[in-house]
């Protein structure tokens, strides 16, 4: 990857910069409701980490290096599936109620008419 | 076809993965973020995980000249290590308990934070960073995802109940900052030695001690902070780990690294901002000023004392009640009662009583906590309500049910000054007409360690029990009311 692409400080910092702001509007409406799945979701995404793990045991060239890469792809990998794994088990539990919730809102009247 | 060109045609289509990836990562997480779409949110992000962790085995075809002897035997370390950590982390999401949920996340973070400073640790002891930049961009990495490591072990060994105490010494902070100084002394000290200045160690030397002080700080900075702000804890850490990704995706010239590890260092700082604004504390108060740390508060000033009912008796009263909230609480999550409790909560509505959740943004021990539980149970989402929408509403319902809630519903938050949670926005159970409260034990703190007047109020009336024991015996009452009537 490094002979095809170089990102020097500035652009890294203008991606950074980019990136953050993302991060920061994404989250920004989120409702209580979905506070901790979320810190799950998001702690599943920042798991990609395991993608440099697998980039540098690749190109480890000694003992001390293979081992510390073998950390690196072990803790990132537990990091991926765990976190998938704990989140789509926090959202499956929203599936059963696929009404947006203001929508629910509206027919609470009806609900108890029912009941 | 030549190997040159294979090297090209593996750079391309790792790049585009990245690409590709990146993009699904901040989709999947924007579709997390509202409840109707949430469920396809995780899957939109597993997507692009998967293109990516596939693409980057092709890293296999550029690798250096030096490494090309050992490629394949380093291909398959890595696939050893992602079978094996890959595996045990998936069984243990399978089938850990909803209530260790925040325990797991912290652990989830942890390997994260551990895997973005192993790679810092390959480069330094590689010696590989192209310049004083890199340099100390990784060395920044490093040091943030190593105290996201130990700081996530602690978090975890706190909310599973390892530790048990919040660890306070006198000079806590000031041996914190002295161990600080060390790290960036050291840290400056690696970058003068790789310039070929002087060192008092040699490199490798300073590199172990720069991960150990790091490592300690983790720890000393989390043990002395209390349970009950673990959640802001975790997402400090989650956020910082996605910090370390970043930096060490810098380091790696990876683009996707980058931005995934950015955008999660921006969202978890957000989501840190909004859990602490919910818990009326400050980020900088939950890490430099402890819960628990003032004694001195005293039970003095609470009159009267805890008049225990039977289960069957608050049932039946709830039965005849026209209004009921319920404040849910880390006590229902540990029992798991939460299907119980739904099914009380349809007897009730079947007599017509109106029944509404009132959800703590706190409760449990993790934000959203208990609307997950309840969502499992398969309480649909117009009965529950969160802080602001009800808590007018205490005043004019005939009964409060607190199950297994302590602390966000201590009166003292609102009234005394001197207790440790005054100012926390609560939920005012103790302005309904009458409250019943579920609790394991007589006499009990709550979480952060204060004793909840609320429970001597003369309108407050205390059921014992194992929360899922207890409603059963509430759902035999109105039953039998049933077999009564008929």
């Amino acid at each position: 990857m490094d002979s095809n692409l170089t990102i020097n400080i500035f652009a890294g910092a203008y991606i950074f910069m980019l990136a953050a702001v993302a991060g920061w509007v994404i989250i920004g409406n989120v409702p209580a409701i979905l506070h901790t799945p979320l810190m799950s979701g998001s702690n599943f995404v920042h798991g990609i980490v395991v993608v440099g793990g697998i980039y540098v045991l690749l190109n480890a060239t000694n003992v001390l290096e293979q081992s510390v890469g073998f950390a690196a792809v072990l803790l990132g990998s537990g990091n991926v599936a765990g976190g998938y794994a704990v989140t789509v088990r926090m959202l499956e539990m929203f599936k059963s109620s696929d009404v947006k919730p203001h929508h629910a809102r509206h027919g609470r009247a009806a609900h108890h008419a029912k009941a | 076809m030549t190997s040159d060109m294979l090297t090209t045609i593996s750079q391309v289509v790792t790049a585009v993965t990245g690409f590709v990836a990146a993009l699904l990562l901040m989709y999947g997480l924007k579709r997390m973020s509202s409840p109707a779409t949430a469920a396809s949110g995780i899957r939109v992000a597993g997507a692009g995980m998967l293109a990516a962790v596939i693409a980057s085995f092709l890293y296999f075809f550029s690798v250096g000249a030096d490494a090309k002897p050992l490629v394949f035997f380093n291909l398959g370390l890595a696939g050893l290590a992602m079978a094996i950590g890959g595996s045990i982390a998936w069984w243990s999401g399978k089938t850990v308990k909803m209530t260790a949920m925040p325990q797991m996340v912290a652990i989830y973070n942890g390997m994260g934070g551990g895997a973005a400073a192993s790679i810092a640790a390959v480069e330094l002891f590689g010696n590989r960073a192209d310049g004083r930049t890199q340099l100390i961009v990784t060395l920044f990495g490093a040091l943030i995802g190593a105290i996201s490591f130990s700081g996530s072990l602690i978090a975890w060994a706190k909310l599973q109940r390892v530790l048990k105490v919040p660890l306070q010494f006198a000079g806590q902070q000031i041996l914190n900052g002295a161990v600080m100084v060390a790290i960036l002394a050291v840290g400056a000290s690696i970058v003068v030695a790789v310039a070929g200045g002087p060192q008092f160690l040699p490199l490798p030397g300073l590199i172990c001690l720069f991960f150990g002080c790091a490592l300690a700080f983790g720890i000393l900075m989390t043990l002395p902070i209390g349970g009950a702000d673990m959640p802001v804890v975790i997402s400090i850490y989650n956020a910082a780990t996605g910090v370390a990704v970043g930096l060490e995706g810098y380091v790696l010239q990876n683009p996707a690294l980058m931005i995934a590890g950015m955008v999660v260092g921006a969202a978890g700082t957000l989501l840190t901002l909004l859990m602490a604004k919910a818990m009326n504390r400050s980020v900088f108060n939950v890490l430099f000023k402890h819960f628990g740390a003032s004694k001195k508060h005293k039970r003095g000033a609470i009159a009267g004392s805890e008049k225990p009912v039977q289960a069957s008796d608050a049932a039946i009263d709830m039965r005849y009640a026209k209004s009921v909230i319920i404040v849910p609480g880390y006590g229902l999550a540990v029992s798991q009662g939460q299907q119980k409790l739904y099914d009380f909560v349809k007897m009730l509505v079947a007599a017509k009583v109106s029944v509404k959740f009132a959800i703590h943004p706190v409760a449990g021990r993790m934000p959203g906590q208990m609307d997950v539980l309840l969502a499992e149970a398969g309480v649909p989402y117009d009965m529950i309500f969160q802080l602001a929408d009800i808590n007018d509403q205490f005043a004019t319902t005939d009964v409060a049910l607190v199950i297994g809630a302590n602390d966000v519903v201590n009166p003292a938050a609102r009234t005394d000054k001197s207790s440790p949670i005054y100012g926390m926005p609560i939920l005012n159970a103790d302005k309904a007409k009458k409250v019943y409260v579920v609790k394991r034990t007589p006499g009990g703190k709550g979480y952060s360690g204060v004793v909840n007047g609320l429970f001597y109020d003369p309108n407050c009336f205390m059921v014992y029990g194992d929360a899922s024991a207890v409603l059963g015996k509430m759902i035999e009452a109105v039953k039998g009311l049933g077999a009564a009537a008929a």
